[in-house]
């Protein structure tokens, strides 16, 4: 919180830099999150519902959405937490290699994982003859739009426990095992209650990009309405056949889904912070009690990750 | 191989926490499927291309053209989102105002936006009848189907990079050193000049980087604003899509690892420079 000190600029000054954040925050964000509602229901919200309710393509699309990114945000979750267990608790050759693979989609274009999707999996690719042999489809079909979606997120659920799980330490999870827990146990009873508003946290983030996810997805899905498109690419194809309510009327249902993420995130952000409170609280009270305590050894912290939200 | 994979089992016995063989196994397979298949792939899709063939395919006018679109687009966009995004960090770290936490929470907004949205909005926001268009236009401003409309998106999903890279370092920042430039007669611009910016630059400078990477790959929104004229604007993924739908698959390729080439080179050269900021300081 801003203290008055000598540093203080006026008060003309501080007013003109607000508005100018409010400005830039304003014609930047607020001004087109404000028109997507306002064109979405120009036709009031009769016109709203027909538009997402009886179009069968647009239903699909929803459903669609609906199927892959959950099963994109599982595998993540699963993979987060197998991988921000294995950096955290562990130290083995490769272990800064794999913490730099992990950021490797957020550098790599959504367009350009898509394409290297359609060179294994896609009718000239590596393995298109035997798929095809097989009768599985993977580009032009819902895996496709599933194994596009999980390299775009991969990056979003590991990133956020690997921190937490740093921070919070082996102590309590050493402790268990002593005790003769077995893994599972650990897991479910320890690790996982720990670390849980820090794993919902990445859910959100992942599940919010999943639902947006545009690129890779518009790649590899072929676009074909009422079998491979997703709301994002529905938004699209309405938009280029000269339907813009229509398009504004599922790109609503998108923006709304942000708004709910974004309030989602608010209040998880708020829980991480009071348990980072309670865990720093703790580490100090040994010390402040007797003096002779000694602080818990996890080792030196190894921050890797840069704050990026 | 087999001397990593003892010394990892040797590294395994001496923690006695339990998961390390199946965590191993998970991450593995998620990874080499994932990332590392598929980008060494595209890779070797490429090198298989031969030189000349690459040149070929990768070299053409309007692939040059492409680039020059996207990487003049994103720097512009990047460098706004810099300077925008210092700007907006600094009024949430320094000032206290009503509607601080909800400016606040609204930075988020283009993480979790759908890109597709925000391209659909921009692009009738700035048209000649839309709601800035309508003033824009009439000025001779062309917020859609052109350069400026591309700029404009990538701002947009770029911001909050170059926004929340930057305030936790000012968060940090030591007020003592600010106080003393300003008791010893600095005023307030050499105070920001001399004190506070070299001290924030390499946030400012890491936001700039992870900004150019996010513009550089964007694709959802800018399809929906550029118009995608060849030679004018369109961008690299536009034009390895186009390639994609023509089946042209080697000339695509060719597109990608160029663009692949770009963003992993600009974020390595940013990052010696961001060290050398880092050195320079200390």
């Amino acid at each position: 919180m801003p203290k008055p000190t000598i540093t203080t600029a006026n008060p003309l000054t501080e007013r003109l830099l607000i508005a100018a954040a409010v400005g830039v925050i304003g014609l930047l964000i607020i001004v087109p999150l404000a028109s997507v509602f306002a064109e979405a229901f120009a036709e009031g919200p009769a016109a709203w519902w027909r538009a997402l309710a009886h179009d069968p393509d647009t239903r699909h699309a929803i459903w669609l959405s609906l199927t892959v990114a959950p099963l994109a945000v599982a595998i993540n979750t699963i993979f987060g937490i197998a991988t921000a267990w294995l950096v955290s608790r562990f130290r083995f050759p490769g272990r800064s290699l794999l913490i730099t693979l992990c950021d490797v989609p957020f550098s790599v274009s959504p367009v350009v994982a898509g394409l290297a999707l359609v060179l294994i999996f896609g009718r000239q690719g590596l393995l298109g003859p035997t798929l095809a042999s097989l009768g599985w489809k993977v580009i032009f079909s819902w895996p496709g739009l599933v194994l596009a979606t999980t390299f775009v997120t991969l990056p979003l659920v590991v990133r956020e426990l690997i921190p937490v799980m740093e921070a919070i330490g082996p102590e309590e999870e050493l402790a268990a095992v002593s005790l003769g827990a077995s893994g599972w146990q650990v897991f479910t009873r320890v690790t996982l209650p720990n670390i849980r508003w820090a794993l919902l946290h990445g859910v959100v983030l992942a599940n919010a990009r999943a639902m947006g996810e545009f690129g890779a997805v518009y790649v590899v899905s072929g676009h074909i309405a009422g079998l491979t498109d997703t709301m994002p690419l529905r938004v699209e194809k309405l938009f280029q056949e000269y339907r813009t309510p229509a398009s504004m009327a599922v790109a609503s249902v998108l923006a709304g889904l942000a708004l709910v993420t974004l309030v989602a995130k608010f209040v998880i952000e708020r829980q991480l912070e009071a348990e980072a409170r309670e865990l720093e609280a703790a580490r100090s009270l040994p010390d402040t009690l007797a003096g002779s305590g000694t602080p818990p050894d996890a080792g030196p912290p190894t921050s890797t990750q840069a704050s990026i939200p | 191989m087999s001397a990593e994979i003892s010394t990892t089992r040797a590294m395994r016995r001496r923690s006695v926490l339990p998961g390390f063989g199946i965590s191993i196994a998970i991450t593995t397979l998620v990874m080499t499927a994932m990332v590392i298949i598929p980008l060494s792939v595209l890779a070797l899709r490429a090198a298989s291309l031969g030189p000349t063939e690459f040149l070929a395919a990768a070299w053409t006018p309007r692939a040059r053209a492409a680039y020059a679109v996207s990487l003049g687009a994103s720097v512009v966009a990047a460098a706004v989102s810099s300077v925008c995004g210092l700007l907006v960090a600094w009024v949430l770290v320094r000032i206290d105002f009503p509607g601080r936490r909800l400016l606040d929470s609204l930075v988020d907004v283009p993480l979790a936006l759908p890109t597709a949205v925000a391209g659909l909005v921009y692009s009738t926001l700035y048209v000649e009848r839309g709601w800035l268009g309508r003033f824009l236009v009439p000025l001779g401003i062309q917020g859609a189907y052109s350069w400026l409309g591309i700029v404009l998106v990538l701002v947009f999903v770029s911001l909050p990079f170059a926004i929340r890279v930057v305030q936790p370092v000012l968060e940090s920042l030591d007020r003592d050193s600010e106080e003393a430039a300003r008791m010893l007669g600095a005023n307030r611009v050499q105070t920001f000049l001399k004190v506070i910016f070299p001290a924030i630059f390499p946030a400012v400078l890491t936001g700039f980087a992870l900004a150019l990477a996010r513009a550089l790959g964007e694709y959802g929104s800018v399809v929906f604003i550029s118009g995608n004229m060849p030679f004018k604007t369109e961008i690299a993924p536009v034009l390895i899509v186009s390639r994609l739908e023509e089946f042209a698959y080697a000339e695509a390729t060719a597109i990608a690892v160029v663009l692949l080439a770009m963003s992993i080179s600009l974020l390595v050269v940013v990052n010696a420079l961001q060290q050398r900021v880092a050195r320079n300081a200390q």
